[in-house]
């Protein structure tokens, strides 16, 4: 079977690929383009931690063929922090311990920047709706969500 | 004299015994003695962990042992 | 040791050292590492849950374009142990998804076509797929060879040990008592839920030299028993412990790294192998399913006079379930002086079970936990009073024999009934439980060495894979010993080769023993420090005291010096005789006791049998917290394991063995709208083991919720649910029949 050729932007940067019909975006992302941030945690869409961004859509890449992302923005974990520095999200994840082993973190911060974009001031219950596609078995999410909330009014005060 | 506390499942290595007393004062020499009250029972005791006066030891083979202490054998506990 | 206002940078909050890599995707686990020339292994599965293996031939995928390897059992030394026997399977497949053969091609999806091509024939048998089952005259045979306690007089049985303890005379204490209750529970089979499935890429070179790259919670560990699988010595395996996403107990057995390593040798390329969710379910190691009986009596004022426990664990497809530290825990927090606890450890063709966080506890105390709530209603008592009247103490006698040291139990209890959480009214239609968790931590085996940069910044290499945050404690411990800033130290989780031996990352006994190993590796450095400092100043060594991260003279010491900084110290350290380390090596012992107390407000939706979680309190014994967020964070993390568990979390078979929830939409785990916020309050009544009064903090969390959410049920609907998990349509049953 002949590969296909897909041409994609990811993190703002043109990709093109070789892939089989049957590979999943994740497995492209992480496989041939060696973006391993984005991590596989079910391949059934169920985890969130292939949470990645289509053309500013939130999805979950175990989801979304590779040949899907032909033509469209692809935006994973690699391209959240700034240029000159870590996105607001990823430091209070860092200063309310918002992690523990990490595996769920990528896909934690790329779902609430999402979050953060269209809502810049959602409360408790529609922060834990929106990140309910996530799955952490550590934190017991409590930490996650103080640190989103504190990501926003900071992001707010900037604004 | 020091009182030695058998669990259940160590019961067939002394006979039924689940109590008894041993005169020493380091836990080598407490094995030593075990050993040959009933021989086979060092090897036993090396997979146990063993509580000495309230202290679990996996390992009590550096440990020293008081006049009166009280040493109670048990599980290993691992963890997760 | 020092006390807490001592203390300069032990108990604050800084950014753990790896943090940045997490937060940005750089940090590499199990699955991310790639290597030139690399194919994949998967892993044909036996689609029977009990069934005898006549023949195995992988002829079929060896002929195959891109398989460049195919194993089965011949390719594995005969003589093993059950854990090389659940590797790979040998003589019968015992549990749906037992591992027959493996195979490595080129891309994935070849490795997964090629399993097709494997030809297995099988004699199947009929499967034992419960307790009951287990247990009943006439009952299939897991093990033909099995006898209970090795006592080869009696018929081989399913049951594989059984274990007691006693103390006193239970018959005589219930005789005397004013009040008994008694309850039978059913708790299912659970997974530890790590979100990182097993991964590992295995190399070996022409002299058989092995290197593995692997996601564990013990990389010695790895090396130990892949050696012993394949029949090869330690020295010929090199084990480097990627970050690991997740273990609570399920990453401390190999899985995949002896087939990855056999396949690599027979392929002669690196191999990786990467287990998806349905193997990780059906194939790795959940905890045991229990059948429990507990029974406690009492006075008219409380006082507890006697209680037993029947513990039945399911331990799969061999024998070990944690039913020993489960009839340890079941009344570790009651001073009682009649007991009599009996538990099984009872094989049936599941999957072997593994440890999950303070293995066997939460089973035996969520039946004992609920027999005491029950005993407090009938009482008219409050919960943690009767807690409080019976609560085991410093010089109390455990009921696994020895006396404990100092214990937080009352303390945590006492600050419960102070909290504003329990003080305040049950919210309007929910009802509230109360239970106690208990874990007894463990010491062990930790080595640690610290580097000085020639800039006197520090560096820390120790073997213990970090699953929550200690890196952060190790930096902490060290900067408060040091005396120097954390910024200025870093730690590493090195390899097999680069450290000294270290135990395994559970037991909660990271930040004990490996913290204890890197105090005393930085003691090591400050003896070392003080004696060039003493050869720069011309003094001897013992004139010199370390204040602050300084060599200084000591007091009434004639000497017009500066203080010297280890950056100083480390600067000149030519002329003094060369680079500074230091190194310590701990079979830590005297590892402090946990308690914990717990509570829950809940509502039960009646129409739809949902529960609604409202809140949640945890509170709980660290002896000292050396950063405190990641000690909140084992609090909840747990509670959360223990409320999807108590509410959701099940191992649904059906008749033939076969698991029929095997992926994360059915085997449904907490998710952040399922939860509240999770208050937690610390408590510290220090381990004086502990340079610093360290407890581990790990696995005690998960030994409450299951209890304090069954407590809270009952206290909803005015009736016990007794059978986890409370799921909805259980709860529905439930309040049907109650109501019909």
């Amino acid at each position: 079977m002949s590969k296909l050729h897909v041409t994609t932007s990811v993190n703002g940067q043109p990709e093109e690929v070789l892939c089989e019909p049957h590979q999943s975006l994740l497995d492209v992302l992480r496989d041939e383009l060696g973006l391993t941030g984005t991590k596989e945690g079910c391949s059934t869409g169920d985890c969130g931690a292939c949470s990645v961004t289509l053309d500013g859509r939130l999805v979950c890449s175990c989801l979304v063929l590779a040949a899907e992302a032909e033509g469209k923005e692809v935006g994973t974990i690699e391209g959240v922090a700034n240029p000159d520095g870590l996105h607001v999200l990823q430091q209070k994840f860092l200063e309310h311990a918002a992690l523990q082993c990490g595996i769920c973190t990528p896909g934690f911060i790329v779902a609430a920047k999402v979050l953060l974009e269209r809502d810049p001031n959602p409360d408790e219950t529609t922060i834990r709706y929106w990140l309910a596609g996530n799955l952490c078995r550590c934190t017991g999410y409590d930490k996650i969500i103080r640190a989103v909330q504190d990501a926003a009014t900071e992001l707010a005060h900037e604004a | 004299m020091i009182k030695v506390v058998f669990p259940d499942h160590l019961m067939p290595n002394t006979e039924g015994v689940r109590e008894t007393e041993v005169d020493c004062d380091s836990y080598r020499s407490l094995v030593r003695e075990l050993e040959r009250r009933w021989p086979g029972i060092e090897a036993v005791l090396a997979k146990t962990a063993v509580a000495i006066d309230g202290q679990i030891y996996q390992d009590a083979w550096l440990e020293t042992i008081g006049p009166s202490s009280e040493v109670f054998f048990m599980h290993r506990i691992e963890g997760g | 040791m020092a006390e807490a206002h001592d203390l300069k940078v032990i108990g604050t909050r800084p950014v753990r050292p790896d943090g940045v890599e997490k937060v940005t995707g750089r940090a590499n686990f199990g699955a991310d590492l790639h290597l030139p020339g690399m194919i994949h292994g998967k892993v044909l599965r036996s689609p029977y849950a009990h069934a005898r293996i006549k023949s195995v031939d992988v002829s079929g995928a060896l002929a195959m374009e891109g398989v460049l390897a195919a194993v089965c059992r011949s390719d594995f030394p005969e003589e093993t142990d059950d854990l090389g026997r659940n590797v790979i399977a040998r003589d019968k497949v015992l549990y749906h998804g037992h591992a027959v053969a493996a195979v490595a091609a080129t891309t994935p999806l070849l490795a997964e076509q090629a399993l097709d091509a494997i030809k297995v024939d099988y004699d199947v048998l009929e499967p034992v797929l419960s307790i009951d089952q287990a247990i009943a005259d006439g009952a299939t045979l897991v093990n033909e060879e099995m006898h209970t306690n090795g006592d080869a007089s009696q018929p081989a049985s399913n049951v594989a040990a059984i274990t007691k303890f006693e103390r006193g005379d239970a018959e005589k204490g219930f005789a005397e008592a004013d009040v008994v209750v008694e309850g039978e529970y059913r708790v299912p089979m659970a997974h530890q839920g790590y979100i990182e499935p097993h991964a590992c890429t295995a190399t070996i070179n022409e002299e058989g030299k092995i290197t593995v790259w692997c996601s564990t919670q013990g990389h010695f560990d790895v090396r130990t028993q892949t050696a012993a699988i394949l029949g090869t010595s330690i020295s010929k395996v090199k084990v480097i412990a990627s970050e690991i996403g997740g273990g609570f107990g399920g990453k401390l057995s190999v899985y995949l790294e002896p087939l990855a390593v056999k396949l690599s040798e027979l392929s002669n390329r690196p191999v990786r192998m990467v287990m998806n969710r349905e193997e990780v379910f059906r194939a790795t190691g959940p905890t045991s399913a229990t059948w429990c009986k507990a029974k406690v009596g009492a006075k008219k004022d409380g006082t507890i006079t006697a209680a037993t426990a029947w513990l039945a664990y399911e331990a799969g497809a061999f024998p070990g379930a944690p039913v020993g530290p489960g009839c340890m825990s079941v009344l570790a927090p009651y001073d009682l002086e009649n007991f009599s606890i009996e538990g099984l450890d009872v094989l049936v063709n599941k999957p072997k079970v593994a440890a999950y966080r303070a293995p066997g506890a939460p089973q035996a105390m969520h039946a004992m936990e609920c027999a005491i709530d029950d005993l407090a209603r009938e009482l008219g008592m409050d919960p943690i009073d009767l807690r409080l009247k019976n609560a085991a103490d410093e010089g109390t006698q455990a009921p696994y024999g020895p006396k404990f040291p100092a214990i937080g139990l009352k303390a945590c209890l006492e600050a419960a009934k102070a909290h504003p959480n329990y003080t305040s009214p049950v919210p309007e239609g929910c009802g509230r439980g109360v239970a106690c968790g208990f874990w007894f931590n463990i010491g062990m085996q930790s080595s640690a060495e610290v580097l000085i940069r020639e800039d006197g910044t520090v560096i820390i290499n120790e073997g213990s894979p970090d699953i929550g945050g200690s890196r952060a404690s190790m930096c902490l411990m060290a900067a408060e010993t040091l005396g120097i800033p954390y910024e200025r130290i870093n730690a590493h989780v090195a390899d097999t080769e680069s450290t000294g031996y270290c135990n395994m990352t559970g037991g909660s006994r990271t930040t004990f023993a490996t913290g204890m190993a890197v105090v005393q590796a930085c003691e090591d450095i400050i003896a070392q420090c003080k004696e060039r400092a003493a050869m720069t100043w011309d003094i001897d060594a013992d004139q010199v005291d370390w204040d602050d991260g300084q060599a200084v003279p000591k007091p009434g010491v004639n000497a017009d010096v500066d203080p010297l900084s280890l950056a100083d110290i480390a600067r000149a350290w030519g002329r003094t005789g060369g680079p500074i380390l230091g190194r310590a090596s701990v079979n830590a012992q005297g590892a402090g006791a946990g308690f914990s107390v717990n509570w829950t407000d809940l509502a039960v939706d009646r129409e739809t049998g949902k529960v609604d979680v409202k809140a949640y309190t945890a509170i709980q014994d660290a002896g000292r917290a050396i950063h405190p967020a990641y000690v909140e964070g084992q609090m909840q993390g747990g509670a959360a394991q223990g409320l999807g568990w108590a509410l959701n979390e099940e191992y649904i078979y059906d008749d033939n063995g076969v698991m029929e929830n095997a992926g994360f939409l059915d085997y449904r785990v907490p998710v952040a709208s399922d939860l509240p916020m999770i208050d937690t309050q610390i408590v510290e009544v220090p381990n004086p083991t502990h340079p610093y009064g360290v407890r581990g903090v790990g696995e005690t969390p998960i030994t409450a919720p299951l209890a304090a959410t069954s407590n809270a049920v009952c206290d909803a609907l005015g009736f016990r649910v007794s059978e986890l998990p409370m799921s909805p349509p259980r709860l529905l049953e439930a309040i049907d029949s109650q109501e019909g």
